[in-house]
């Protein structure tokens, strides 16, 4: 780093400066850009976590039968397989590492609104992580309700849920805390003659992600709340022998979890946005139509919540205004799909590694879109629900969009992150194991959920063994792929990075990299004229 | 922020909001008393709206603050509405 001091006044922000040396000086910092890569290592570290439960249940389901370990296991490791990777990889997920150090850069502020409190979001992740993995080795053995906790099952199991859902509560807390240091942050520190319609779209789906963890997250917190009352004191809000409903479980549970998966989803698309107009050297089209489409899934996708319910008993209007409803969201991520490749039409196309990521979302974000379709329409749903159908869905959904998203924006930003580059050829070889590997993975599992494979078995029927075989070497290419990536950006150091490597037009791609603890040594104005993306 | 300029609210101000919470609060236990039948839960989340709105508009300081405040809180509301008139398309249709 001792380079970087004679080219830059400033030190990076990779510098110590503090009282602190090592890992302390990270743990103690409320700098943005620091709290942003503690979170992608965090994350990092619970993704190779649940990978490797996911392989394990493909060993187990490797043949009809039991091969390994009983009904009981495999239970447990699909809820913590879910718990893990939903509540602690892709809900905090892109807003919490790429939102934090690309965010306030990209907006021209030297921090987030509230750095403390942007740590003590950080705190409350690992503290809630935390609670949440001890179900796996207290009490009476770990939980066997899947990651949807639904009642009455959760409150009659003798599994340990009170600290899965604990968990789940802490983690939510630190969600709402970041997503309202981001909606103060947007509101009240960008650059001088930066309006809002001038914004990066990064920054403006992290602001529409912002909302829905404010406002949907509390309802989860006080559902699961709701739980373990139930289960201490035998209040009967959902169980039927107590005089509950569990439909009313369902209900509170997917109002939040439905606006979940665009708090999953909306930075993805962020991410992408920024990546294909950089890569294409051209303006991003429909600017207005992305922005306002990101408000527009937010909002829409608070009233859509019931199709996970279509077989549970719902009365038969709520059903089909639920199905309505749903098709309505698919108009505005539609959208956004058209302007990304509308926007890449007649471009410069640079086919470096971001780009072949983003471009590995958009196909997969359309297969896993368009058969959310099928879910959602009401007459095929009752034959796919609670079908492998649907665990490829939402993989698809989920891992090639969210995952392929998040990979892709770790592509775009390392070298602003680390001042490095990464090898490209390995980059490209990565992509490739990820691509192939992941569908020929979940691909097979859309055939055999059709053909009436139920999820979340541990044992299946004959016919089902080809569909199975398929996909569990589809996870072994995957993880080849996760290998190789991961040591290509981490384990060894690339050269020198230069500012601006892709030829980026937002803020970030303007000060050095690394970037400087204070972001930048003159804070930058929006003139009348520019917008962020003036490329041609 | 240095553009704003600071409201100071008056104790009388506070004194009255809190008399009011108290009589609404009062008015809560006297129905009670009273047989509403169906009427008995939506009479008292009426009143307790109305002491949330008089917590917000005072306390919380919403009638001082820039109108952008008030959209939110519109908004929220709004949205809070929707959710549940969705939820009854379920219950009362069953
Ligand atoms: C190599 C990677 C992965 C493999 C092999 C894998 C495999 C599996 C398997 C076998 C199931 C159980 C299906 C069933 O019996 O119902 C499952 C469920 C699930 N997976 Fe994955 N998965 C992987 C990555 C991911 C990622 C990246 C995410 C999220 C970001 C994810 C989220 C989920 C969720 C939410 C469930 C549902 C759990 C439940 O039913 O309660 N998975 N996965
Ligand atoms: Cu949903």
């Amino acid at each position: 780093m001792t380079e970087e001091k004679t080219h830059h006044p400033e030190p990076s922000y990779l510098v110590n400066t503090g009282k602190y040396k090592g890992l302390m000086s990270w743990l103690t910092s409320t700098d943005h850009k620091r709290i942003g890569i503690m979170y992608m290592y965090a994350m990092m570290v619970f993704f190779i976590v649940g990978v490797l439960l996911g392989e394990i249940m493909r060993l187990e389901l490797f043949r009809p039968g039991q091969q390994f370990y009983g009904p009981q296991t495999y239970n447990g490791l699909f809820t913590i397989h879910g718990i893990i990777m939903i509540f602690t990889v892709v809900i905090p997920g892109l807003a919490a590492v790429f939102g934090n150090f690309s965010m306030p850069i990209m907006i021209g502020a030297k921090d987030v609104a509230f750095p403390r409190l942007n740590l003590f979001s950080f705190y409350l992740y690992i503290l809630g992580a935390g609670i949440a993995l001890t179900s796996q080795f207290l009490g009476n053995g770990p939980p066997d309700t899947g990651w949807t906790f639904y009642a009455p099952y959760s409150i009659q199991t003798h599994t340990n849920v009170v600290a899965a859902v604990f968990g789940a509560f802490v983690l939510g807390f630190s969600s709402i805390l970041t997503g309202l240091n981001f909606i103060v942050t947007m509101h009240r520190m960008r650059a001088p003659g930066m309006t809002f319609f001038k914004m990066p779209l990064f920054p403006w789906s992290l602001y529409a992600t912002a909302w829905i963890q404010v406002l949907a997250t509390p309802i989860v917190g006080i559902t699961l709340l709701m739980v373990v009352a139930e289960r201490w004191f035998r209040i009967g809000f959902f169980d039927p022998s107590l005089g509950g409903d569990p439909v009313l479980y369902q209900h509170l549970f997917w109002i939040y979890s439905h606006p979940a998966v665009y708090i999953m989803i909306l930075p993805a698309m962020g991410v992408i946005t920024e990546i294909i107009p950089t890569f294409a050297q051209r303006k991003v089209f429909g600017y207005k139509a992305i922005a306002v489409s990101s408000l527009a899934i937010a909002l829409v996708g608070y009233f859509v919540w019931a199709h996970h319910m279509y077989t549970s008993g719902m009365s038969p209007t709520a059903r089909w205004i639920f199905s309505l409803l749903t098709f309505l969201v698919a108009v505005p991520s539609a959208i956004k799909v058209f302007n990304w490749v509308t926007t890449m039409y007649r471009g410069s196309i640079d086919l470096k590694p971001p780009f072949l990521f983003a471009l590995g979302f958009i196909f997969l974000f359309m297969i896993g879109g368009m058969t959310g379709l099928t879910l959602g329409a009401l007459a095929t749903n009752v034959h796919v629900h609670d079908t492998a159908y649907v665990v490829a869905h939402f993989h698809y959904i989920v891992f090639g969009g969210v995952g392929f998203a998040f990979f892709a924006a770790i592509h775009y930003w390392y070298p602003k992150m680390f001042g490095r580059m990464y090898n490209f050829k390995r980059a490209n070889w990565a992509f490739g194991f990820l691509f192939i590997g992941f569908n020929l993975l979940y691909f097979p599992q859309f055939i055999i959920g059709i053909q009436g494979m139920p999820r979340r078995y541990f044992d299946y029927l004959p016919q089902f063994t080809l569909g199975m075989q398929l996909s569990f070497f589809g996870g072994i290419l995957l993880l080849i792929g996760i290998i190789l990536m991961l040591t290509n950006l981490f384990s060894k150091k690339g050269a020198k990075a230069p500012d601006n490597p892709w030829g980026g037009r937002t803020y970030e791609w303007t000060i050095p990299s690394p970037p400087p603890l204070e972001n930048f040594e003159v804070m930058p104005v929006m003139g009348p004229d520019e917008t962020p993306y003036d490329y041609k | 922020m240095s553009t704003e300029t600071v409201h100071i609210t008056p104790y009388r101000t506070y004194a009255w909001v809190l008399i009011a919470l108290l009589t609404f609060t009062f008015l809560t236990i006297t129905v009670t008393w009273i047989d509403l039948s169906a009427l008995t839960v939506f009479v008292a989340l009426t009143i307790a709206t109305i002491k949330a709105g008089v917590v917000l508009t005072y306390f919380m300081h919403l009638k001082f603050e820039s109108s952008l405040f008030r959209v939110f809180v519109i908004m929220v509301l709004a949205i809070y509405v929707l959710v549940i008139l969705f939820t009854l398309s379920d219950y009362l249709f069953r």
